[in-house]
């Protein structure tokens, strides 16, 4: 427990959850969970369809009321904070949603300069060439920018999403389900990126994901979300060795197999 | 560690070295974009520029395409700008800042005349479009109709009851409300005026002809077309949006059958119904208040009401009834289809629902009163 402590303190973590319970009428979707999330790390959060992945992302950004608990983002208890404190941090956070969640009556370069227009007092002609610059690090052509949302594929709201979520240079983003929907080579394409924006950016990304080939080539770190906890958390490697019987589903089936050949 | 952003000259002569220390991120962009445009006006006509980063603690997005907007506008001619110094960890940022393409923005075109001139004819040449989208509704519809007639089964009764509860039954206290304070009004208006040359008693025969063939069906047509008509066609709408309206046409449905027929249907019954409760609402309050007001106690009020109108008027009131359902419903579905992707898009075609709806049924009204006219009722 000692031990424990101090590398807690070491590490700081950036996400710091405990026992967190969150409750929908009578049924418990989270029941006493705890997950830290390290500073620059890409931390997969898998489970199966209805354990609540997306419920505790939601909690942690705080959609989502919890009964108990306590949840720290970047050193600062979220109940704690409100008003200006609270809006400091959400800025500091980036979010992409499943469906991407963009604002269907503006461009997707006024989508990009949304949060950035309201947080920072820039020109207009610096918010331009960041619209252009964040286009071009998710892989767009800059003749998007003047699209409206309906005029996109799916692959490309996703990245259009990632770059709003981007827009402010947060230090953590959230994704849920980043690679659902796209094709495989898209998908790699997505895992790559998220990867190369890690790096240059120096993120902490938490994605919620179902994707083997994201899990085995993107994430750093694996959660895994069961009844309500977090049932192991480890590398990749760990993950295949842990005897847990939904574990051994996951990462010895057909599907695991394949990805892992 | 971290500093407020500083961008320093350090050296003259055929040399210009900036040094960029402290935090290059976004909270500072403002600064930091005054210190580059301060900056780029240094570049005369020297031959070697570099610009030190290394004492730079934190650098982001911003901060790296400031330094890069700098480096490009330093680099004229056969002179060219250099970054030194950057550490490992910023260098992979920078690179990717280095590929992006200054491209112009497209502006978008300033108010003109002749831009106003041509809004205003697209919008005439739109009128058109309007009225075929309305014709084009009607025929879909009364062809659904006769499908419906010729095979009963594929009638959606579950929906059309569903509707039928929703714009008749759940509309019934709002209308009645509504049309019982226009009743009371009317009556105190006309006994108000009236009294002045002794015609007190005249205000029965006003309240009884103006709410059984005007006022009762016009008011809870227009209620309709604000409660009913916007909600068939923000449903419609997000139906489209979400591609459900596709969904069903691949699985071999088509969407006026299964969703235009039973609302229109639900519309053309429940309009009738209101507009008598309606009529009878305002007949109510107006006998009320002239008894309370006026002093013409319901005895006096109900003969003379006997004397005053006729089963024309009422009949005149309650034909025009489905037909304004009709339009109102024609309309609403329209315009609910006509949805495009954004959230805007549908709330211009609801607004524009209401208020064609609206017009529509005045001017429904309008030529009902000129043919009822002509025929002498």
């Amino acid at each position: 427990m000692m031990a424990q402590e101090i590398q807690d303190k070491i590490q700081d973590p950036i996400i710091r959850v405990r026992d967190i319970t969150v409750q929908f009428g009578s049924t418990r979707v989270l029941d006493g969970l705890n997950l830290d999330v390290k500073r620059g790390e890409i931390l997969g959060f898998v489970g199966p369809s209805g354990a609540g992945k997306s419920v505790l992302t939601r909690t942690i950004i705080g959609l989502v009321p919890k009964v108990a608990g306590r949840i720290e983002v970047f050193g600062v208890d979220l109940d704690a904070s409100g008003g200006a404190q609270r809006r400091g941090l959400e800025r500091r956070w980036g979010v992409l949603f499943q469906q991407g969640a963009l604002f269907s009556s503006l461009t997707v370069r006024q989508n990009i300069q949304f949060p950035v227009r309201e947080y920072l007092n820039v020109s207009q002609r610096l918010m331009d060439e960041i619209t252009m610059a964040k286009l071009a690090m998710v892989g767009l052509k800059p003749e998007v920018a003047e699209r409206f949302p309906s005029e996109l594929s799916g692959g490309m709201i996703k990245r259009v999403a990632l770059a709003r979520a981007l827009a402010l240079d947060p230090e953590l983003v959230f994704l849920d389900e980043p690679t659902s929907g796209l094709d495989p080579i898209g998908a790699g394409d997505f895992d790559e990126l998220v990867r190369t924006l890690q790096r240059t950016l120096g993120l902490t990304v938490f994605m919620v994901t179902h994707d083997l080939d994201s899990l085995y080539t993107a994430c750093d770190r694996i959660a895994v979300l069961g009844n309500g906890k977090i049932i192991a958390a480890g590398s990749i490697a760990d993950m295949q060795a842990s005897q847990h019987p939904w574990l051994r589903l996951y990462f010895h089936g057909k599907r695991a197999r394949a990805v892992m050949s | 560690m971290s500093g407020d952003p500083r961008l320093e000259r350090i050296a003259k002569g055929n040399v210009l070295a900036l040094c960029a220390t402290g935090t290059w991120t976004a909270s500072f962009a403002p600064a930091l974009e005054r210190m580059v445009a301060d900056a780029e006006k240094l570049a005369g006509s020297r031959q070697s520029i570099f610009i030190d980063v290394s004492e730079v603690s934190k650098l982001d997005t911003f901060g790296a395409w400031l330094i890069e907007r700098l480096r490009r506008s330093l680099t004229q001619g056969s002179a060219e700008a250099q970054i030194a110094g950057l550490s490992a960890n910023y260098s992979s940022l920078v690179d990717e800042v280095r590929r992006v393409k200054a491209t112009p923005v497209v502006e978008t075109g300033a108010v003109t005349i002749t831009g106003m001139l041509e809004q205003i004819g697209r919008g005439v040449a739109g009128l058109t479009g309007t009225v075929t989208a309305l014709v084009d509704m009607l025929g879909a519809v009364l062809a659904a109709s006769g499908r419906v007639l010729i095979r009963p089964r594929s009638f959606r009764l579950t929906s059309t009851v569903h509707h039928l509860e929703q714009v008749c039954w759940r509309a019934v206290p709002i209308i009645l409300l509504i049309t019982f304070l226009i009743g009371c009004i009317i009556a105190q208006q006309g006994i108000f005026h009236f009294r002045r040359f002794g015609a007190d008693i005249f205000v029965v025969d006003m309240l009884g002809v103006l709410v059984l063939r005007e006022i009762g069906v016009l008011l809870v047509a227009i209620m309709v077309a604000g409660r009913s008509g916007s909600a068939y066609t923000a449903e419609l709408g997000s139906m489209k949006m979400r591609e459900e309206i596709d969904a069903l046409r691949t699985m071999g449905f088509d969407p006026i059958e299964v969703l235009v027929l039973p609302r229109m249907l639900a519309l053309v019954l429940a309009l009738p119904i209101l507009a008598f409760l309606g009529a009878m609402a305002a007949l109510y309050g107006g006998g009320l208040v002239a008894w309370l007001y006026g002093g013409v106690d319901p005895e006096a009020f109900l003969l003379r009401l006997r004397d005053a109108i006729s089963i024309d008027h009422f009949i005149v009131g309650i034909v025009k009834a489905p037909v304004m359902a009709a339009v109102i419903g024609i309309v609403a579905c329209v315009e609910g289809l006509a949805v495009q992707g954004s959230a805007e898009s549908l709330g211009q075609h609801t607004t524009s629902s209401v208020v064609k709806g609206i017009f529509f049924v005045i001017v429904m009204d309008g030529v009902f009163a000129i043919f009822f006219a002509s025929i002498g009722i």
